[in-house]
């Protein structure tokens, strides 16, 4: 068999049938289009989800003391007193996966300014804890590294903190509010966060440098807790593996040993968007499917009929010598030359489609190679399954009635 | 030089099962065609002519009986190696010319030699040009089979039929869808050809076009009923110069 003359047989019988030929193409070209431009929109909208997702702190890592026996009793974790600075200082300094970090000591108390008073917890912590836990100051300033150095008493407070305290509306920023009988200067507002998924107040905090709550509320050397942000979300199991071995090398806790501390991840966070990202996948899968399948039945149903039409033809050429896999492979060559094309062309309105909705509805979209690769592939496997079946029944045919038929 | 046996049919039989009943096509066909003969075979329709053909053709194989072509035992090939053998050694001619729509002269007469992967491109274009020239057809040879007329149709067919230089021409009615004066015309060529050394079997049945032939063969009911020579083959040329010229 001679793959190139078979090749020139198929052309020619394309190039003889051009609009039979477009026609038929144009189901696949639809098909691929459709899919890359499916599958653009969902990886768009995939993308800002996560980035919304992530918003909320998905890849937040909290590090808290384990609670241990202690002469047979079990003891309360926040009592622990085994996260130190020097640990805080070793993840800051050495981890690759986390990109801020923060040492964490709160205090809960009754704020009070001039009449008014609420009861709120005041967090000790650097000025990464915004980055972490996603907050942003609203009106005023955060504080300084040099605020941390020197114990500085200033603060920000939350929305429920500022409106219970000054319920006239006026402006929190500097004014002096007392917890524990230690005045502290408001140097500005958080911006409302609304209330989290498990129904906490989210705006019921005071922030302050943590050395200050270390120092001159709780006159403690220890810390509650460390936060830490890693890169990205999907790194987060990374970052945890790292600090629980920094933790366990500063801790000299030896193999086979348990940690003297707990490290948690927004798992919760990261299930839901796995979750979602998989629904999404297997949802475009769906429709990339179908779109292939109905371009794939118009190859076939245009072939079979292209089949009868040219029965008078088939039954020539093996008249005059074709062999029935000649036949069938010219069949075949016929229906992958139009799947690829019709592919080709797709792809490629595809690629276009995807930007003018960019454009035009400014949607994210996001064109990835894979889904160009995977849908050419699959619509020259479709006009090689769909073109089987009419290149096998041209076969088969009988010359000597196929070279009579009317 | 025509003493080359080109076609040995010994004893042929080919039966047909129609529902319940076999039906025989040919019964017992014995004869032998030599190498530059002009053989014309003849029956009514229902004597096994169409049966006769497929199976000198290798289209079909006989129930029983063997057929040499060229020295070669056709009844025991295969399909696949029937195709073959189709493309090395035979020349259709059809009566409905069969040739490719909207292709040129030139590539239809090209197309056997594409079933044939050990002639180049090149070597493939030459022998067509050459056998559109032997059918007259050299100022043609782009034309697309739609704008010929059904004489230059066939003749294009007939270049086909020769482009792989066959043993053997099988015409099937070949001037059966032409006028009188285009039917001459094609006689003449097949005449020319003849004359050239050619071996040709002509299946027709109209028995006017055996005394072109150097050979006459006529079936009836699946046997031969005669088989004689034509030692005074009649001119289809001087036929042709004393028709009257079409005026209208």
């Amino acid at each position: 068999m001679n793959l190139t003359n078979l090749t020139k047989i198929a052309l020619k019988a394309l190039y003889n049938n051009k609009m039979r030929c477009f026609l038929t193409m144009l189901g696949i070209i639809i098909g691929v289009a459709s899919v890359i431009t499916m599958l653009a929109i969902g990886q768009g909208s995939k993308r800002s989800i996560r980035e919304q997702i992530s918003e909320m702190g998905s890849n937040m890592i909290m590090i808290h003391p384990g609670n241990m026996e202690r002469g047979g009793v079990r003891q309360e974790a926040s009592s622990m007193q085994t996260l130190k600075l020097t640990d805080y200082k070793a993840i800051d300094e050495k981890t690759e996966y986390v990109s801020a970090c923060s040492p964490s000591v709160n205090s809960s108390g009754q704020f009070i300014y001039g009449a008014n008073n609420y009861p709120s917890t005041i967090y000790g912590i650097t000025e990464d804890y915004l980055d972490i836990r996603k907050l942003s100051v609203e009106e005023g300033n955060m504080f300084t590294p040099q605020d941390v150095l020197t114990s500085a008493k200033v603060c920000l407070v939350g929305k429920t903190v500022a409106d219970n305290l000054f319920p006239n509306g006026e402006s929190p920023i500097g004014k002096v509010i007392r917890f524990n009988k230690i005045p502290f200067k408001i140097i500005g507002t958080l911006t409302p966060k609304g209330y989290n998924s498990m129904g906490m107040d989210q705006d019921d905090m005071v922030l302050a440098p943590y050395t200050t709550v270390q120092k001159r509320i709780l006159a403690i050397t220890y810390l509650q807790g460390i936060y830490c942000s890693a890169l990205s979300e999907e790194l987060t199991p990374q970052a945890t593996e790292e600090i629980g071995r920094i933790l366990r090398k500063n801790h000299k806790i030896k193999e086979g040993e348990d940690d003297d501390f707990e490290i948690r991840s927004q798992e919760e966070l990261s299930s839901m968007l796995s979750s979602t990202t998989d629904m999404m996948t297997v949802l475009l899968a769906c429709i990339a499917g179908i779109s292939l399948l109905v371009g794939g039945i118009g190859i076939m149903n245009i072939m079979y009929v292209s089949v009868t039409e040219r029965t008078r033809e088939i039954g020539l050429r093996m008249s005059i010598g074709a062999r029935g896999i000649d036949i069938l492979a010219q069949f075949l060559i016929e229906a992958v030359l139009i799947s690829v094309t019709g592919g080709i062309i797709g792809v490629l309105l595809g690629v276009g489609a995807s930007a003018v909705v960019n454009v035009v509805f400014n949607w994210p979209v996001y064109v990835q190679a894979y889904s160009v690769v995977l849908s050419f592939f699959v619509c020259t496997i479709t006009g090689i399954f769909f073109g089987w079946y009419p290149a096998r029944k041209a076969a088969n045919l009988d010359p000597i009635e196929a070279i009579r038929y009317e | 030089m025509a003493t080359k046996e080109i076609i040995r049919l010994e004893n042929i039989r080919r039966n047909f099962i129609v529902g319940n009943e076999t039906v025989h096509a040919l019964r017992g066909v014995t004869f032998t065609i030599n190498a530059g003969e002009f053989v014309t075979i003849m029956g009514t329709s229902g004597s096994g002519k169409s049966t006769l053909l497929n199976i000198l053709g290798c289209l079909d194989t006989p129930t029983s009986g063997e057929y040499y072509l060229d020295g070669i035992p056709v009844k025991s090939m295969g399909k696949n190696d029937r195709s073959t053998l189709r493309n090395r050694k035979i020349g259709f001619v059809f009566q409905s010319y069969n040739l490719l729509p909207k292709t040129t002269a030139l590539e239809n007469v090209e197309l056997p030699l594409m079933y044939n992967s050990s002639i180049s491109a090149k070597m493939r274009h030459e022998l067509a040009s050459k056998a559109l020239d032997a059918v007259g057809l050299s100022d043609r040879k782009n034309h697309k089979s739609n704008q010929m007329s059904g004489g230059q149709q066939q003749r294009v067919a007939i270049a086909r039929a020769l482009v792989n230089d066959p043993v053997i021409i099988l015409a099937d009615e070949a001037t059966g869808n032409l006028d009188t004066r285009t039917s001459f015309e094609i006689l003449v060529l097949f005449q020319e050809l003849h004359a050239r050394g050619r071996t040709i079997v002509f299946v027709t049945h109209n028995p006017e076009l055996s005394s072109y032939s150097s050979r006459n063969i006529v079936l009836r009911d699946g046997k031969v009923i005669s088989d004689t020579s034509n030692k005074k083959q009649a001119s289809a040329l001087e036929m042709l110069q004393k028709l009257p010229v079409e005026t209208d």
